[in-house]
């Protein structure tokens, strides 16, 4: 499952991660992160049986959480199927089925954002 | 013994045609050959759905009054050209807008009529004894207008070559965005399902013939701009009502940095008059090849890195100078598909008669590039060859001397045998000197160098500079060795002094 971790400035310089993994045991992968003086914004992936005590372990040390249950979604009235998105995914989220028509896998998107510009159609959009 | 459309057409009416997909047909060709294709199937349905720069509509707009000669006229502030009489106007897909720029265009305004919205039409004239009136703004829409013509000069491509991208960087071109280094390839066209693929001779298709556009039916006008029939790249004009279309079938579209376009879908109904044609439209993926093109390479003739069937192309992954690249499609198969299905079910219930063309299309081949008659400069005309280059291993103190005797800003640095491996500028060594940095120039170089060749026009080189926002580009020849430099000074002597008109 995916989870947006929110830091503080107050907080950021605190070896977090670290100390959540230690407590949990849990397997987090860090999928983006983004740090400045006003604080940080990660995203990361964890296992969905762990997910619950991740997110308590880091609610308590103060980090603000937001699930990502979907991390990308697409307006499917608006997708016309071409499929440009497949092969600019680094993550393989999209495929195309038997008819042609182009799926997608939630679960693995990273929310790197290259295929909101691909798109010609303007279907897709990240969520938070 | 052959078939007359005529007779497909009484087959038509009473109900006993057999029609099926070009798809369909390549299995029947393959169980019962030709000649049983030819016995068994009466029309076989193609379809393509993909962008199609090459399209716009002309739309009246009835007269205002008092009376407007429409000069300049804005739909949802995209430009439509109006340089035929008062109220008509013709809007390309490709123009984009003035307040949003490449986000919208002429493809969206398409949709939006098609889909029944209205559109935002701002128009101006210069006021005459006939036209007084200066200024309209009016809401309308497609039902406001008198004709909506879609009039497309250059559509369904018969292939088209699939792209990729060597550079070091990603393009983004009408074909998508190419990651760089052969990060991914994209390809046009429905293969098996596309109309032209399925009569390569034109047998069947000509100036007059019957056709699915948008949904409607539309007509060939006649051929495309920039038909290339011997290059198997025959293009199609086209005609149809705006106001029939479905807009489930044409789509405005936008593509990242590079702008508007307009997805048409399109359906070619072939009559299976004899087995020669029973043949042709027994195509398979497998028969239809296509190049790829490297788009890193921003010129005309770009070079061909191989070339793939469209049954590869669709299979996900193909493999160039031994790499495994994932391909993806433009234009949409499954909405292709719809097309083929469309127009067979119209044909099915009676609804679509077939056609014989008045007039075939042209199998010559016709294509020129433009003739510039104001010559071409090349960065070789204009760089300053047999500059000073340094090695890697060469003090930090020993750059700053040779910067300071030579008098130049950029210092490429080189291999033994001469090849470009970084650059170090006037800037990367004062900031080593005032820092008192010492040790080599290998620690202190730009390592990420963007080049230009010699023989790239100097407009590729000026679009670089300006890209990247720096100031030199070494010139490097094919074995990457450092011939020369071009530097943003270089250019601007070149505008200002006249030098080339
Ligand atoms: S790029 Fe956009 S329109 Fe094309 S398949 Fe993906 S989501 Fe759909
Ligand atoms: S945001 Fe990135 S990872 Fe997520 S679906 Fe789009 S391309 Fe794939």
């Amino acid at each position: 499952m995916k989870i947006i971790l929110c830091f503080n400035s107050q907080i950021i310089k605190k070896p977090l991660i670290a100390e959540v993994i230690l407590e949990t045991g849990a397997l987090v992968n860090i999928n983006k992160a983004t740090i400045d003086i006003t604080g940080g914004e990660l995203i990361i992936n964890v296992p969905d049986e762990d997910a619950k005590k991740v997110i308590k372990s880091f609610k308590s040390r103060g980090v603000d959480i937001i699930t990502l249950e979907k991390p990308i979604v697409r307006t499917d009235e608006e997708c016309i199927h071409c499929g440009v998105c497949i092969s600019v995914c680094p993550t393989n989220v999209f495929r195309y089925e038997a008819d042609g028509s182009v799926s997608m896998d939630h679960k693995e998107c990273i929310q790197c954002g290259a295929c909101i510009t691909a798109c010609p159609h303007n279907a897709l959009k990240l969520s938070r | 013994m052959g078939k007359t459309v005529e007779e497909i057409n009484q087959k038509i009416r009473d109900g006993s045609v057999h029609v099926v997909t070009a798809e369909e047909m390549t299995a029947i060709v393959e169980t019962l050959g030709p000649e049983g294709a030819a016995k068994e199937v009466d029309v076989v349905t193609t379809g393509t759905f993909g962008a199609m720069c090459s399209s716009g509509a002309i739309l009246n707009f009835g007269h205002a009054d008092p009376p407007i000669k429409m000069q300049k006229l804005r739909l949802n502030d995209v430009e439509a050209y109006t340089g035929l009489a008062a109220v008509d106007a013709y809007i390309g897909a490709t123009q984009v807008s003035e307040s949003r720029g490449m986000e919208y265009g002429g493809g969206h305004v398409i949709e939006e009529l098609v889909s029944g919205k209205s559109v935002v039409l701002r128009t101006t004239g210069s006021g005459t004894d006939c036209y007084p009136l200066k200024n309209v703004e009016t809401m309308l829409t497609i039902e406001d207008l008198n004709q909506a013509i879609m009039i497309n000069p250059r559509n369904a491509y018969q292939r088209y070559n699939a792209a990729t991208n060597t550079s070091d960087q990603t393009m983004h071109t009408y074909m998508g965005p190419l990651l760089p280094d052969l990060g991914n390839v994209i390809y046009t066209g429905s293969g098996a399902l596309s109309p032209l693929s399925n009569d390569p001779t034109y047998a069947t298709i000509g100036m007059g013939t019957r056709i699915f556009l948008c949904g409607a039916q539309g007509y060939i006008i006649g051929e495309g701009t920039q038909h290339d029939p011997k290059n198997n790249m025959g293009t199609l004009m086209v005609k149809g009502n705006l106001k029939e279309m479905n807009s489930e079938f044409v789509k405005g579209a936008s593509f990242h940095k590079y702008g508007t376009t307009l997805y048409v879908g399109l359906g070619i109904p072939i009559p299976i008059l004899n087995e020669d044609i029973a043949l042709c439209t027994g195509i398979s993926d497998a028969e239809i090849k296509t190049e790829v093109l490297d788009y890193g390479v921003q010129r005309r003739e770009k070079p061909v890195l191989g070339e793939v069937t469209y049954e590869e192309l669709k299979s996900g992954c193909i493999e160039i100078n031994g790499k495994e690249v994932r391909t993806s499609a433009i234009s949409s198969l499954y909405v292709a598909r719809k097309v083929a299905e469309s127009l067979k079910d119209w044909v099915l219930k009676g609804e679509f008669m077939l056609t014989t063309p008045i007039e075939g299309l042209s199998t010559k081949p016709r294509v020129k590039p433009m003739r510039q008659t104001g010559g071409l400069l090349l960065v070789k005309d204009v760089m300053t060859a047999g500059i000073g280059t340094i090695k890697p291993d060469i003090s930090i103190e020993e750059a700053a001397k040779r910067i300071i005797k030579g008098q130049f800003n950029h210092l490429p640095v080189v291999s033994d045998d001469g090849r470009l491996m970084g650059i170090i500028t006037t800037w990367d060594v004062s900031k080593a000197v005032a820092l008192a940095k010492r040790g080599r120039v290998e620690q202190i170089m730009t390592r990420k160098v963007v080049a230009v060749n010699p023989r790239d026009p100097i407009d590729i080189a000026a679009r670089k500079l300006e890209q990247h926002n720096i100031s030199a580009l070494p010139v490097i020849d094919a074995k990457r060795k450092v011939i020369g430099i071009i530097t943003s000074e270089d250019l601007s002597k070149l505008l200002t002094g006249g030098g080339h008109k």
